[in-house]
């Protein structure tokens, strides 16, 4: 039996997987990060519009800073996050730029002078302050108040990735590469490391650690179509899911972009509206301001999805072979713009689309985009329920976004957590030994060896490929973006059945080395696990808040659901996965509950909401002379690590 | 794009090493073409219907990853963004990327050949502070148009075209090759990189390094991104030229 060990095991190359190793290195930890592939293909790659952090810079980012930041990601959450983590988000979000840019990211800069913008249809003269020049620019995302997304043209991910790679091959950390964690080694209610397939030769071997990451990414392709890259399977989640102790938070909350082309489902980056862009109907016409007046094209992404939805379902969208669609027009942007501050865009269409968005319009509709469900961990990223188990990124709820990320928050989220959660890593490294038995390692091994030798040996069952392509029809069909009883009720018995059918997948192809079918077969039952916790956690959830809307219970109703979802799966033999909830109390808020300002509010409220607004105001009175830094620490002290607890410094106002 | 399906022919070379006795050989599979069909959509199709051991590399399947590089009817591209229907005759024939460690069918190990590649260029920025900038501070200015030129020049997704595309490369197995060069460029370009002409030279100024290179600039060629390796291979010679 092949053993490796290390301090600490971070499962995943992207960017808050190589931002938790290097902070476990610069630490003193020995640390190892697993990959599917190599750490600059992973999916972090893939963000193209930018990474939010209040740097107020530009003009139109003017009067920026934590406190705005945190009251747009609260109020994009739909009161579904956990404020303690945004706030600390929103006050490390600068800190984890700055530092990117000295680690080598060309983020794009502030030009003084006149710019000519296009903001809502118009163009319009801008000035940029002559003491900005040269700073990092932010143009505008949705569900903003301010200018907030930093950016490299629409290819942040790519740079931020690059950078953070960069600086893991500086510091000599290894990454192993095409190397599959399936299993997790715990013992006595503490994560060991995990049981890790090498994809090349097949080989099995225990990768043994005092504290283990997980940051594996989103769970996209349980669905059918998908912005996310093929490797974003959830299997993450699934591992931690399969210990029976780690528990997941909010699977049902899943983002739907707006535009994502069609049919592929490759995406054209937020920044497109950001920058200007419409939408348009099969008759030309703007739509979204007759539906949102006040932010348009710019609400929340999961309003955004909703109304381009109503809209077709009016008999509005484009018919196309795929089905409908809407435009997305950049052609007013012109040229010049597009060809410097949206040209993946711009590939995108000429490759996949055959035209040119500088003259035509983009065929686009709402697409499958983000998890906000994760494995649950507290602020400091550990699970609640497994010790020595974290996660951190796409993969984890830590819960920033609670049910509705928004646009700029998820890059931002992967080096904020990388660095906060990394420093909760090492601080786990030092105060604890590494006490797994031989015994449970040998168990775990000789599980997972068990059945892939049954894979391998089954004469004849069930075909992985089919099981998926099922899987990822029952959750596109039912699982959408508008979900009721009936629909998810079919899919949560769909799913079950194909969770049985999943026990007896057999092979064509019977080699345990190198063998794509093997991979597809010990990731499929996994996949239809965490499929359930999402279709399950959608049906027993009968309110709307944020991404999850049930077109029978239209209402957020946080009298009865301000509670996170959280889903068990204890017993491999049943069928569905157990659920409890886990209570959000208002009266720690920094942000009581409060409509987002969009459509009609039919909030239910809950009791509390009254009883905070009025304590925050006692409190407000009571200090007089409070600055915002005083206020946050009486309403929503936070347990930020002491390196990253200083004031962030912008132009003209100093570290005020 | 004409409506009427067409059945595409795809030659595939096949080889595992993995497995013993197994040799090289080309294989063709047929494929009922799709409306906006990619290579991407194509394989996935084989594997799923007809060959469940076919391998090959994709992740982003959107052109920006560099993961799936191939030999596509003799040119090295990205087979994710290649659509079938610019095939007239629809003959597809697909060979793996020539010059990485072949790890089966049509799958190579470009991370390792770039991780070489990384920790021989040293692709990162070489500042004795930057591990000790104060990060609540404003970051340090930087010129507009630098920052774009070196955007410009990180857009390297390291697919490998560039490499598998050098006739240098063929004959120089050690050649560092335009990805490489490319990186250096980006970074020489890059204010925040501390080091001298000189320090670039020991990289670089040898026959392995930029004075290798013969100029056939299949590197330009080929590179899916448009980059101007062409200028910045010139560019670099002569700067490493002048170093004294």
């Amino acid at each position: 039996m092949k053993v490796i060990y290390t301090d600490s095991l971070v499962i995943g190359g992207g960017l808050a997987g190589l931002r938790v190793a290097i902070a476990s290195m610069q630490r003193g930890y020995d640390t190892i990060v697993l990959s599917l592939v190599p750490a600059k293909r992973s999916h972090s790659a893939a963000a193209q519009g930018g990474m939010q952090a209040s740097l107020g810079a530009t003009v139109k980012g003017d009067g920026d800073d934590e406190e705005v930041h945190f009251g747009d990601t609260v109020r994009g959450s739909d009161w579904g996050c956990d404020q303690d983590v945004a706030r600390m988000f929103v006050n490390t979000a600068p800190k984890a730029i700055r530092q990117l840019t000295a680690w080598g990211v060309p983020w794009s800069r502030v030009s003084a002078g006149d710019r000519e913008v296009v903001m809502n249809g118009k163009k319009v003269t801008i000035t940029e302050k002559k003491e900005a020049h040269g700073l990092i620019s932010s143009r505008d995302f949705g569900g903003t108040k301010k200018w907030r997304t930093c950016f490299t043209s629409d290819g942040t991910g790519h740079t931020m990735l690059y950078s953070m790679d960069n600086k893991a091959i500086q510091m000599g950390i290894p990454v192993h590469e095409r190397k599959e964690a399936i299993a997790l080694i715990h013992e006595g209610g503490v994560c060991y490391g995990a049981i890790v397939r090498d994809l090349i030769t097949g080989e099995l071997m225990a990768y043994v650690a005092k504290a283990t990451t997980i940051a594996t990414g989103g769970y996209g392709r349980l669905y059918a179509i998908t912005t996310n890259s093929v490797i974003s399977e959830g299997i993450g989640n699934a591992i931690a899911l399969e210990t029976g102790i780690a528990t997941l938070g909010n699977m049902e909350a899943v983002q739907f972009h707006p535009t994502a082309i069609v049919p592929v489902g490759i995406l054209t980056t937020e920044g497109c509206r950001g920058d200007g862009g419409l939408l348009l109907d099969k008759d030309g016409y703007r739509f979204m301001p007759d539906y949102e007046p006040d932010k348009k094209e710019l609400a929340s992404r999961d309003v955004v999805s909703r109304r381009i939805l109503e809209h077709m379902r009016k008999g509005k969208g484009v018919a196309s072979r795929y089905g409908d669609h809407i435009w997305l027009d950049i052609t007013l942007l012109g040229r010049k713009h597009i060809e410097k501050n949206l040209r993946e865009v711009k590939e995108i269409c000429e490759y996949f689309l055959g035209i040119d968005p500088a003259k035509e319009y983009i065929p686009v509709r709402p697409t499958q985009h983000y998890s906000m469900g994760g494995i649950r961990t507290k602020a400091t990223g550990e699970s609640q329920t497994l010790k020595g188990l974290f996660a951190a990124g796409e993969a984890s709820c830590w819960d920033l976004h609670g049910f509705n990320r928004l646009g700029g928050n998820s890059v931002a989220e992967t080096v904020v957590a990388g660095m906060i959660v990394g420093e909760f890593v090492a601080d786990y490294c030092a105060q604890n030994p590494l006490n797994v038995s031989g015994t449970t390692i040998e168990y775990f091994m000789k599980q997972e060896e068990q059945k892939i030798t049954d894979l391998l040996t089954r004469d004849s069952g069930e075909n992985p490929f089919e099981l998926k392509v099922q899987m990822q029809k029952i959750m596109m069909d039912d699982v959408g973006i508008f979900r009721n009883a009936k629909d998810l009720e079919k899919a949560v018995e769909e799913l079950k059945v194909l969770n049985q059918r999943a026990k007896n997948i057999a092979l064509r192809n019977r080699i345990s080395s190198s063998n794509p079918e093997l991979v597809e077969a010990i990731r499929v039952p996994k996949m239809i696990k965490v499929a359930q916790c999402i279709a399950y956690g959608a049906m027993l959830r009968t309110e709307s808040r944020g991404a999850h809307s049930r077109e029978d219970y239209p209402a957020r109703n946080d009298k009865d659901w301000l509670k996170r979802t959280l889903t068990t799966w204890k017993d491999d033999s049943t069928g569905l996965p157990e659920v409890t909830y886990e209570d959000l109390d208002i009266m720690k808020m920094e942000l009581p509950p409060a409509s987002r300002g969009y459509g009609v509010d039919n909030t239910v409220h809950h009791p509390d909401t009254a009883r905070r607004e009025a304590q925050i105001e006692e409190i407000k009175k009571a200090n007089p002379g409070a600055d915002r830094f005083k206020l946050q620490e009486l309403l929503n002290p936070i347990p930020i690590p002491e390196k990253f607890k200083g004031k962030n410094e912008r132009i003209g106002r100093g570290f005020k | 794009m004409s409506d009427q399906e067409r059945i595409l022919k795809f030659q595939i070379f096949r080889y595992n090493p993995q497995k013993k006795g197994d040799k090289p050989r080309m294989v063709t599979y047929e494929v009922k073409e799709a409306v906006g069909m990619t290579i991407f959509i194509a394989l996935n199709d084989i594997r799923e219907q007809q060959d469940p051991s076919l391998q090959f590399d994709f992740v982003c399947r959107a052109g920006i990853c560099g993961s799936c590089a191939m030999v596509v009817n003799g040119s090295p591209t990205l087979a994710c963004r290649t659509m079938t229907s610019t095939f007239k005759d629809g003959l597809i024939k697909l060979l793996p990327l020539p010059g990485f460690e072949l790890i089966g069918d049509l799958s190579v190990n470009t991370g390792k050949f770039m991780r070489a590649m990384s920790e021989r260029v040293e692709s990162w920025i070489h500042d004795r502070n930057a591990d000790k900038v104060n990060f609540e501070k404003l970051e340090e200015r930087m010129d507009p148009d630098v920052a774009d030129e070196i955007y410009e020049l990180e857009r390297c997704v390291e697919c490998g075209c560039c490499v598998s595309a050098c006739a240098t490369k063929r004959m120089r197995p050690d050649f560092l090759s335009a990805v490489g060069f490319m990186r250096l460029a980006r970074f020489s370009l890059d204010p925040r990189d501390k080091r001298s002409d000189e320090d670039f030279y020991e990289i670089m100024g040898d026959d392995d390094g930029v004075f290798g290179c013969m100029t056939l600039l299949g590197c330009e060629d080929y590179c899916p991104k448009d980059l101007p390796h062409q200028t910045q291979i010139a560019y670099l010679r002569r700067k490493m030229v002048l170093v004294k």
